[in-house]
């Protein structure tokens, strides 16, 4: 069996370069860099929260392009992702924003609030979701970038005590649909067991929020909670 | 159609997570399906006659406006006392059509979350209500009201807790709760087809008040004024005179909430407006002694409005609007609401003689703030 993909997502906020260096010494594969919206509307509570520290911080879209800079030279050639919403972009400039994106190292990147169709000169990873109609996942599907993310449940980011019955259902319905296309699931994974239950359904998996509040206590704590992931990716494969 | 382009000018569209698409395609094409559909124009019709109290009169306030003909559309005469009770209930009728049985709705004023839980209530569905809990506690009646309703209303601590989070917050359970629950929107913000819908659905003040104005003065008024906050009884008003050329239009936002007046291009709660911002697009905070009109965004179809110089937008301050408060009830024997009063106080700037305010809810609400506010007025 292949390897199984690790996204750790964390906030653009100044200790982000070494957080994610730790994560990726640790098994992360790729890194999703959130910029922070102050009204981010499918984030719960933990990366609102994060959002409104790391603004409240000076990380505004300028300070965040330098911030994956500085990632992209603690990586290596790690896929780097920044995730945000559509506001930033209108506000920096659609095309200026990709094109300095993606000076500053980044693969590709989200957009949580510009599903697929609308924006479609925009080069991104598009969603998917319980509630997406076959047409919509193979409208995602031909146009994403690299890989398509599977939204786990209908909700907000956030750690559930459970993984989400419909990825199940999500991966059975999308795999005929996506024509190869990786299919990584998010939201809502946040244990070594999510991640094993996860993986062994999808090629990847995607893990924000409960990243974000272990990385309060550092690299060396971020590192280990993203070891135990891989681990479990990797006994489960 | 899922790719909904902007749809007033460059503004509009649909910037919400993939989750709503599904949803908010199956509310369009209910939507066009009840359009067409007779039996849904007579449902809302007989609702305005036997239930709202339609047609709303207008008022000729001559103490109010000494030398000009100043005409009133009375909205706060409603049920529930403002128009927002004629975008809940089409709105409740809809979601009945599509077998939806939970309701969900923000409201900054209340007078909004009132009108859903009155339609909810009226037709025995399950009603949540957010609002900021600053708003909770500057209109503390309609908290009441709604839970005497039977609505739950869930108070939003976020941020600035006003209208801005509460309309966050309606947006995260819709995309929790989407398949079972429709959003009920307040005002003509919102990603497609929510703008167009709302317009639609007050378009009724509109139309009635142009009659009206034709059959007690003959004419057309000059200028027809309504408040803006996010947008939707002067959306409503104006649609009756859209087409009227020689009919200026007025929209009056509040002073420290003028995302028409000072705001940017930008997009928030899922549309692309005109909105207060700073120059990376983070929401910027709005003030506003009315609660209905606190609110950093506006509905695309106004910013559009603007831009083709079709209506024009003025400021109003907090002192003005309680000026115009106060004045009012003491001429004409009328409590407006501090919305509808920013309308009212640009009246006397207006180079006009015949003009029409959309009066577009009543005041009782705002006794506390009012009195609190006016100097000789405590209690």
């Amino acid at each position: 069996m292949s390897r199984k993909t690790l996204v750790i997502y964390l906030v653009c906020e100044p200790e982000t370069p070494k957080l994610a260096r730790a994560a990726v010494e640790s098994g992360a594969d790729a890194i999703e860099l959130g910029f922070p919206f102050s009204d981010p509307l499918a984030d719960g509570p933990v990366i609102q929260r994060a959002s409104e520290r790391a603004l409240a911080r000076g990380m505004r879209t300028a300070q965040c392009l330098a911030c994956l800079a500085e990632t992209r030279g603690l990586v290596g050639d790690a896929p780097i992702l920044p995730m945000t919403y559509a506001a930033l972009l209108e506000a920096y400039g659609w095309e200026r924003f990709a094109s300095d994106a993606d000076e500053a190292g980044a693969t590709s990147m989200i957009v949580s609030d510009v599903p697929a169709g609308q924006r479609p000169e925009l080069r991104r990873v598009h969603l998917v979701a319980p509630t997406s109609t076959d047409e919509r996942i193979r409208l995602a599907a031909a146009s994403t970038d690299g890989w398509l993310y599977l939204v786990t449940l209908t909700g907000t980011t956030g750690a559930r005590a459970e993984l989400s019955s419909a990825l199940d259902g999500l991966v059975a319905r999308t795999r005929p649909l996506a024509d190869g296309v990786p299919l990584y699931a998010g939201f809502g994974i946040s244990t070594p067991e999510h991640a094993a239950a996860a993986g062994s359904l999808a090629d990847g998996i995607v893990v924000g929020s409960r990243a974000v509040q272990v990385a309060e206590d550092g690299p060396a704590a971020l590192g280990a909670y993203v070891s135990s992931l891989r681990d479990a990716l990797d006994a489960a494969a | 159609m899922s790719a909904v382009e902007e749809t007033y000018g460059p503004y509009g569209g649909r910037y919400v997570p993939e989750t709503l698409i599904p949803a908010l395609d199956e509310l369009t094409a209910a939507w066009e399906a009840a359009k067409a559909d007779p039996a849904f124009a007579a449902e809302l019709d007989d609702l305005g006659r036997t239930y709202v109290g339609r047609p709303s009169p207008i008022t000729l306030a001559a103490r109010f406006a000494p030398g000009k003909r100043l005409y009133l559309k009375r909205e706060d005469l409603n049920h529930t006392g403002a128009h927002k009770i004629n975008n809940a209930l089409g709105q409740v009728v809809l979601a009945r059509r599509l077998g939806k049985r939970r309701i969900i709705a923000e409201t900054g004023a209340g007078q909004h979350g009132v009108a859903t839980a009155t339609a909810c209530a009226r037709f025995g569905l399950e009603c949540v209500v957010y609002m900021g809990s600053v708003d909770m506690r500057r209109q503390a009646p309609n908290v009441e009201r709604m839970r005497l309703l039977g609505a739950t209303v869930e108070p939003v601590e976020f941020g600035t807790q006003t209208l801005k989070e509460a309309t966050s917050a309606a947006i995260r359970d819709w995309i929790t709760n989407v398949e079972t629950t429709h959003y009920v929107i307040g005002s003509c913000v919102g990603p497609a087809p929510y703008p167009e819908l709302v317009r639609e659905l007050q378009a009724v003040i509109g139309r009635e008040a142009r009659e009206q104005l034709l059959a007690a003065e003959g004419r057309l008024p000059e200028a027809v004024v309504a408040c803006v906050g996010g947008g939707s009884n002067a959306i409503g008003m104006f649609a009756g005179f859209l087409d009227d050329e020689v009919v200026r239009l007025v929209g009056v936002e509040a002073a420290g909430a003028a995302s028409l007046g000072t705001g940017r291009a930008g997009v928030l709660h899922g549309s692309r407006s005109s909105i207060l911002a700073d120059e990376d697009g983070q929401i910027a905070d709005a003030h506003s002694i009315s609660a209905g009109l606190d609110y950093p965004g506006v509905g695309p179809e106004h910013a559009w409005l603007r831009d083709t110089g079709r209506a024009t937008y003025l400021p109003c301050t907090d002192q003005e609007a309680l000026d115009a408060f106060a004045r009012l009830t003491r001429t004409e024997g009328i409590i407006p609401a501090l919305e509808s009063s920013h309308a009212l106080a640009v009246v006397d700037r207006l180079d006009a003689q015949y003009v029409a305010v959309c009066l577009s809810g009543r005041g009782d609400k705002d006794l506390s703030e009012a009195l609190a506010a006016l100097p000789g007025e405590q209690p």
